[in-house]
């Protein structure tokens, strides 16, 4: 990218505003949704941004947030007009700053992550009221290396040419002209190329490597110097100067440094890192995802120092140099015999070299960071926790709720809706059955039954009609539960419960609607839970109508809506045929 | 020579970042930057044509490295090398007839060999010396020996006495400026040319276009805008149709250009090309380069326009100025025929970053853009080309080759002292 536009940006807008002290470059870059990771191998980025402005106002990754929820604070909503998020922007870590960023490093010494402890510092702060701003870049390229998978992701960019004109066969360094042949393929002079090497598309050979028959190359990149032997099968890999592949090798999504020696049939399995000077010996199969180098991995580690030696000096340091006096660990080899006795090393016959377990606590995730694409157990794993999560949502409240009435989910379309007020209508049923059969138990009142009636379907914004079917049931029941032997008896019982507590049922079934809701709570009951109210519905039903807990009118309109109701549900509408009858000719004497 | 390599440096650079748009422009710079050069180079007593084309010779190589599908690089590094050679000939023939010698014929040609044969007969050495100091076609002896030797004035052969040599010796210094002074003219009067040569082109626009006619262009050229434009301006009346020239879409800029100075103009994509061409009674386009056996190098879609034209019988009308006329043949393996850019011309990366997702699957890309910058259009379906000098055929631009190019300079590296 051409940084001029995006500096011009920063020093106008710094005019203007003294509090605007840097400037962050971004471009747009969707995340997988599938492993939740970016193109680059980092995290999924959420951002906040000013629309007009250009502002940022929220800078989160995701791995803080597993579950993908981010919390955003009120005050981010109400002091600026206008917000956008994204979590399809890729941090190219090119910040333009201003001098006040150099000061507030010296103050704050403890930074030590850009992102997380700096920006995210400087967006909390209210005192000093600095901003960071963003420059979106659209047609131009940046991007940071900073794990395996964007080396090999930028790679790739650059080989299918996004960062024009810096691309592999414009002459940028002095040496020789790449030329480029169809399909991706780039080729330096002086290649010595057998007739029946097969070289495929996307591929980068350096300058004069040599490579044997019946080889086949497909999107890799070759250095300098090399010399690939017969039947040597390279897929997606990255191949530094100078190495030596001997016949019948294969090597897929590897990294193999400077001036390695791979020895005949020697396998390369997908995500090997091989450092400088390592020998592969015969036939030898590097497992997965491992880590090669000449020197031992550290493993005392007292502190980063140590290990950031360790890691400069690997290919750097001359063995004998080595020998003198570097004692990471207590059982190092003196490195002269080393170099003389690799005949028992970990890396076959003639290897030389060890391989570096994966650091503990990161190998689970050594497939996210590295040169091979992910495999597809992975993703189907990843794909299967997405399947999982969503069905969780869907899987509605299945709990029977006391009052017999049928599950919520097996009839409704819209289940998923009524999940959260169904939990409630059964939680104020039980708590009003608790409380009519305390009462009943502890010969309450009924005045006071009905103030903690009303004041329990207040505190559930139930209103009367659900409060008359939650205590019509428990009611019933007791009556039920009476001893009774005959239909007739029960019916006794029924009568002595109604009386006792049919005051209760005069407030809170007042309104018709309510009252036909009690009684179509009760024909629901005689059918589900209760059936021995069946035979006498009706009787029960002019018995309630006697004690004036359900009016006339409240019956004709019941008897009214279920005229078009099927068979079933005309049952108890033919039981009290005769009872309505009689209510009807009441009502024509009447008028 | 510091401030030289500077220049030559910074040149360098803004070619491979592909900063410098245009044959004309790109020229232009290089004359200029030759010119520099040239005049910088300090000249060894004898031979100083030689160490000129050396000098130019080792920084045209790298120019014509830095962007090797900009062919008007290299052009002008040949032009620039043939300025050297003329001069030298024709300061030669100069010193010559001084001597009281008559004149030895002039052959531009360098090729036709055996010149030794047709001088009169002169003393040795003096022709010994007329030969050695100058690029003549080499002899035998030269040949076998390799590069031109740089012999030392001949002193020891001289037939004359210290005066003498000394006149000989103020001829030469004379001569060695002369000859500096002369090449730098010349290139100054190459860049007044590539300056000019819309004018020269434009002028031969009326006896093109006439009245009512429809002219058909494809993306944005200044050579056509000014040749249409002088056209309008001797009262023709004429419509253009402007193909966009996608994926840079210049072919808006053109018609604007067009609109402003007050000529009909329709804007029409690069599919609908042979949809219209039956409408139109020429198509007029501009180029990046003429090849020598007369094929063009041209923005891309130039192609599918000139197989329309042909296919309706449209005349297919090429303007080049002479600094695109290329030596070299479009099967000659320096010449790089197209180069492919950013696909960002073409898709935005941001939305189609899902498909370049390179983690999944076994790594490959399954989503590949290509955005090639040029076409090649064969000679056969060119039917003019309009040059500085004129209207010719396309079977007649080799000729033009000879006028302005050497036959040594068509590979421009640095031979080695060494015989190969």
């Amino acid at each position: 990218m051409s940084l001029t536009h995006a500096v011009k940006e920063h020093k106008e807008r710094r005019k203007k505003d003294n509090n605007a002290v840097m400037t962050m470059v971004i471009k747009k870059s969707k995340p997988s949704p599938v492993i939740h990771q970016s193109r680059l191998g980092t995290d999924e980025l959420f951002m906040a941004i000013d629309p007009d402005t250009k502002q940022l106002l929220c800078y989160e990754e995701r791995g803080e947030h597993p579950r993908g929820a981010i919390s955003l604070e009120n005050s981010l909503l109400a002091d600026n007009p206008s917000i956008s998020l994204h979590n399809d922007k890729q941090d190219c870590y090119i910040d333009i700053c201003s001098q006040e960023v150099l000061s507030l490093f010296t103050d704050n010494f403890d930074y030590q992550h850009l992102r997380r402890h700096f920006v995210k510092g400087l967006l909390v702060d209210d005192i000093m009221g600095y901003k960071i701003f963003t420059h979106e870049i659209h047609s131009s390229y940046a991007a940071r290396i900073d794990n395996y998978r964007s080396y090999d992701t930028i790679s790739k960019d650059i080989i299918q040419r996004w960062t024009y004109p810096f691309v592999p066969d414009v002459r940028f360094s002095a040496n020789c002209t790449t030329k480029l042949e169809r399909e991706g393929m780039y080729k330096a002079p002086e290649i010595q190329q057998s007739r029946s090497a097969h070289i495929g598309p996307f591929t980068v050979i350096g300058k004069g490597t040599r490579i044997g028959d019946d080889s086949r190359i497909t999107h890799s990149v070759i250095g300098e110097g090399c010399t690939i032997g017969s039947n040597v099968s390279i897929v997606g890999s990255y191949i530094w100067n100078n190495v030596t592949i001997e016949d019948g090798c294969e090597l897929r999504h590897a990294i193999v440094c400077d001036g390695v020696i791979i020895k005949a049939a020697a396998t390369l399995e997908p995500g090997v890192v091989l450092s400088f000077k390592v020998v592969i010996g015969r036939e030898f199969v590097v497992p997965a995802y491992s880590k090669v180098s000449l020197f031992q991995q550290p493993t005392a580690q007292d502190s980063d120092e140590e290990l950031e030696y360790a890691d400069s000096s690997s290919g750097a340091i001359d063995p004998s140099i080595a020998d003198a006096g570097n004692k990471l660990n207590g059982d190092i080899v003196s490195e002269s015999s080393q170099i003389q006795d690799w005949s028992t090393s970990q890396l076959g016959p003639g290897g030389a070299g060890f391989i570096w377990s994966a650091c503990d606590g990161g190998c689970e995730e050594e497939w996210r960071h590295s040169v091979a694409p992910i495999p597809t157990d992975q993703l189907a794993k990843a794909l299967l926790a997405i399947e999982e999560d969503s069905e969780i949502v869907k899987v509605s409240d299945s709990a029977l709720t006391p009052s017999g009435e049928l599950e919520p989910g097996s009839d409704d379309d819209d289940s998923d809706n009524m999940d959260d007020s169904n939990v409630d209508t059964v939680d104020f049923e039980k708590e009003a059955e608790a409380t009519f059969l305390r009462a009943a138990q502890d010969n309450i009142a009924v005045d006071d039954l009905i103030l903690e009636m009303n004041s329990l379907r207040l505190s559930y914004n139930k209103s009367a009609g659900d409060c008359t079917g939650a205590l019509f049931y428990p009611m019933m029941k007791l009556a039920l539960e009476s001893p009774h032997n005959t239909a007739v008896e029960l019916q006794k019982n029924v009568a002595s419960v109604v009386s006792k507590w049919h005051k209760l049922f005069e407030v809170l079934a007042k309104e018709v609607d309510d009252q036909i809701e009690l009684i179509m709570k009760f024909e629901e009951m005689c059918l589900e839970s209760t059936k021995e109210f069946a035979p006498i519905f009706s009787q029960i039903l002019y018995l309630l109508y006697e004690r004036e807990i359900i009016g006339e009118e409240a019956i004709l309109r019941w008897d009214d809506e279920r005229k078009d109701a099927d068979e079933s549900d005309r049952v108890f509408v033919k039981q009290s045929e005769k009872f309505i009858q009689w209510l009807r000719e009441a009502d024509e004497e009447e008028d | 020579m510091p401030d030289v390599q500077a220049l030559v440096n910074d040149f360098l650079n803004k070619l491979k970042k592909r900063k410098i748009e245009g044959s004309q422009a790109t020229a232009k710079q290089t004359a200029e930057l030759l010119r520099s050069v040239i005049s910088q180079q300090r000249v060894p007593y004898t031979n100083q044509a030689g160490a000129l084309i050396d000098s130019v010779r080792a920084i045209g190589e790298q120019l014509i490295a830095a962007n090797p599908i900009e062919l008007a690089v290299g052009n002008i590094v040949r032009r620039v090398l043939h300025i050297i050679r003329e001069e030298d000939l024709s300061l030669t023939t100069a010193a010559v007839t001084e001597l009281n010698l008559s004149t030895i014929s002039d052959d531009d040609d360098d090729d036709g060999g055996g010149n030794q044969d047709d001088h009169p007969v002169l003393s040795a050495a003096a022709v010994a010396a007329a030969a050695r100091s100058s690029l003549r076609p080499p002899s035998l002896q030269m040949l076998l020996e390799g590069a031109p030797e740089f012999v030392a004035v001949p002193r020891s052969s001289s037939s004359g006495g210290d005066s003498e040599g000394k006149s000989k010796s103020m001829d030469r210094n004379s001569r060695t400026r002369k000859l500096k002074h002369d090449v730098i003219e010349a290139v100054n009067e190459l860049i007044q040319d590539i300056t000019t040569c819309h004018e020269l082109i434009a002028e031969q626009a009326v006896e093109h276009i006439h009245q009512n006619e429809v002219i058909l262009t494809l993306g944005s050229s200044k050579t056509v805008l000014e040749f249409l434009c002088a056209a309008k301006e001797k009262k023709r009346s004429f419509r253009v149709f402007v193909a966009e020239g996608a994926p840079r879409y210049q072919g808006h800029l053109l018609a604007k250009e067009l609109a402003a100075r007050g000529l009909q103009t329709t804007v029409i994509t690069d599919s609908a090309v042979f949809a219209m061409i039956s409408r139109v009674n020429m198509v007029i386009v501009g180029s990046h380069a003429v090849m020598a056996n007369g094929g063009v190098i041209a923005p891309v879609g130039m192609n599918m326009v000139a197989l329309a034209a042909q296919k309706h019988a449209v005349p297919f009308v090429v303007l080049a100025g002479i600094h695109k006329l290329c030596p070299l043949y479009p099967h000659n393996p320096e010449v790089l025929l197209n180069e492919l850019r950013s696909p960002s011309e073409l898709l935005d990366f941001g939305e189609f970053s899902d498909c370049l997702d390179f983690g999944s699957g076994d790594g490959s890309p399954l989503l590949h853009v290509v955005n090639p910058t040029f076409d090649y259009v064969p000679p056969k379906v060119v039917s003019l080309f309009i040059t500085d000098t004129g209207g010719h055929n396309p079977s007649y631009m080799y000729r033009l080759i000879a006028d302005y190019y050497s036959a040594d300079d068509l590979v421009v590296q640095r031979r080695h002292s060494a015989v190969n």
